[in-house]
């Protein structure tokens, strides 16, 4: 793609970042912060990518390496961001939530 | 497999990147926030099978495999995490997918061509070491695996600037000539640079670096999309990037900290050393029926928790102690310090979990004219956050901070483990002031105790 297009695209993206973040309360900064950590993991598409045409082992080893890493950051970024907003659920939601932690 | 066409692979990537959008706006509010995170999941997931669809790749079998053994670590611990343990299994997250970017990078050197992407490869494998190596030194100081104290020796900020100037030559040599040798040099500097860059920061910001970390980690992403030609990376990188920037202005001016600061060592020297020494000035320490009594025959209670809480999982004798005390009578409000526990907004998450209602949940400047007219304000496992010091002694590390304003109320009560000063390691005058009483011990045995003497009144 040409750098043009590219550049377009990042500017509007910085602007649609700051715009979208800009009035948020206290309260929802962590969970916030998480869920954008989920989001970057999805260099895991590019990790998939570079793991999907690498030739020598060595090469696919690191590949797969990024993948694992890739993985764990988008999955677990997504279900620790959930995990933390269950709580800000309705109350009878958070009551059962509860319930099974202490179950377990 | 090549199923989808170059224009639905682009339509598909854009309703990713809408949906990445819409999380960023849903999870700023906090209706629509869990429902924000799912839509960002799915997202991630139209981006995957687009992925597999649309690129023709070698070693898929391999590939799927890996994911399955990437979700099957990472879903668990995420799932089974104490709730204090958040912060660092973010930090944690947020490293390997700096880690993951800096690797994709690198393996993409052969196959770039042109100046631009060289320097994309650059900054990221650069970046992408930064955030990986910070983001596991946050890490270990969130779960304590090292000193949360801010580290520093001496010819610390000489080691910094000289690492700096030559991950930057490093880069300039990558650019020049495509060598893999200099993009191992740039990996291995940008390690020792994010090590470096994390040590002398102190526990009380360690919040702020994991976001600024995040943001960065963000950045790389973005330029590994300008590296692959891949837009949606390129736009959920920048998102993040520009995002995280915001949320990390946003934490530090709720810590009344600029993000400068923290980064070039303002919790260095100063009273932060020699912190870790136990006063032995004496202060008035009480039984737990002494404070039920007083906390029984209040009329207005502002509870403080802390980390200390946090720890001690006491939330949910906390929310007892508070409903019994309310159906005496008494008004009972939580003051939540912005940064309270060791995240902002990590508190409320808590706290919500032990069904504490959203209403009794007021924030800093809410509460703060309340300590006024309060007969009791209960410290449960606070220091820092309501430091007198932070405005009265400008020597102070934590001078400037925002504080509950707790010496206002008419009596305050701490519920410590012991006299050790808190995670900025800063000691507390408030501590030995006439109105001060303190019940050592831990938070949940405490409040326990506390709660069976109300009980029996």
């Amino acid at each position: 793609m040409d750098p043009i297009t590219l550049l377009t695209f990042f500017v509007l993206s910085v602007f649609v970042g700051f715009e979208v973040v800009s009035k948020v309360s206290s309260t929802l900064h962590t969970p916030l912060m998480s869920g954008a950590n989920a989001i970057h993991g999805i260099i895991l598409v590019g990790a998939i990518i570079v793991a999907g045409r690498a030739e020598e082992p060595v090469l696919l080893v690191v590949a797969l390496i990024a993948v694992l890493l890739a993985t764990v950051n988008l999955v677990g970024g997504f279900v620790v961001t959930d995990r933390m907003l269950e709580m800000f659920g309705g109350r009878k939601r958070a009551a059962s939530a509860t319930d099974t932690e202490e179950a377990r | 497999m090549s199923i989808l066409s170059t224009e639905w692979t682009a339509v598909l990537y854009l309703a990713a990147a809408v949906c990445f959008i819409l999380a960023l706006k849903g999870l700023s509010s906090p209706k629509s926030a869990r429902r924000g995170n799912l839509v960002g999941a799915a997202g991630a997931l139209v981006a995957l099978v687009t992925v597999f669809l649309s690129t023709e790749l070698d070693n898929v079998a391999l590939i799927i495999v890996t994911i399955a053994i990437g979700s099957a670590i990472a879903a668990p611990v995420s799932r089974r995490v104490a709730m204090t343990q958040m912060p660092q299994l973010v930090a944690l997250f947020n490293g390997v997918g700096g880690g993951a970017a800096a690797l994709v990078a690198m393996l993409e050197l052969g196959h770039v061509d042109g100046v631009g992407a060289v320097i994309a490869v650059a900054f990221t494998v650069l970046v992408g070491a930064v955030s990986f190596a910070g983001s596991i030194i946050t890490f270990a100081k969130l779960q304590e695996l090292m000193p949360t104290r801010p580290i520093v020796f001496p010819g610390g900020p000489v080691v910094m600037a000289l690492a700096a100037v030559a991950s930057l030559a490093a880069a300039v040599w990558l650019v020049a000539s495509g060598d893999p040798l200099a993009a191992y040099v740039l990996l291995a500097l940008g390690l020792a640079l994010g090590v470096l860059f994390v040590l002398p920061v102190g526990g009380a910001d360690v919040p702020i670096v994991i976001s600024l970390l995040n943001a960065f980690t963000g950045l790389t992403v973005a330029a590994s999309g300008l590296v692959l030609g891949n837009t949606l990376l390129l736009v959920a990188g920048t998102l993040v990037g520009a995002s995280g920037t915001i949320l990390t202005r946003a934490m530090a001016s709720a810590m009344g900290r600029s993000v400068a600061g923290i980064l070039f060592g303002a919790f260095r020297g100063g009273s932060t050393a020699g912190s870790t020494a136990v006063s032995d000035r004496p202060v008035r320490s009480s039984s737990a029926e002494d404070v039920a009594i007083l906390l029984g025959y209040a009329q207005r209670v502002i509870v403080v928790p802390g980390y200390g809480l946090a720890v001690a999982q006491a939330q949910h004798t906390m929310a007892e102690l508070a409903t019994t005390l309310e159906a005496k009578g008494v008004e009972v409000v939580f003051g939540i310090h912005p940064v309270a526990g060791r995240m902002p907004g990590h508190m409320n998450v808590l706290l919500a979990e032990a069904n504490v209602p959203y209403e009794a949940l007021q924030e800093m400047d809410e509460v703060n004219p309340q300590f006024k007219t309060a007969d009791v304000a209960l410290v449960v496992g606070a220091n820092d956050v309501v430091n007198p010091a932070a405005k009265t002694s400008p020597g102070s590390p934590i001078f400037g901070m925002p504080i509950l304003d707790v010496a206002a109320a008419r009596q305050v009560v701490f519920l410590k483990r012991s006299m050790r000063p808190g995670f900025a390691g800063i000691e507390n005058e408030l501590l030995f002031e006439p109105q001060t009483t303190l019940l050592f011990g831990d938070a949940k045995e405490s409040l326990a105790k506390v709660l069976a003497a109300v009980k029996a009144m």
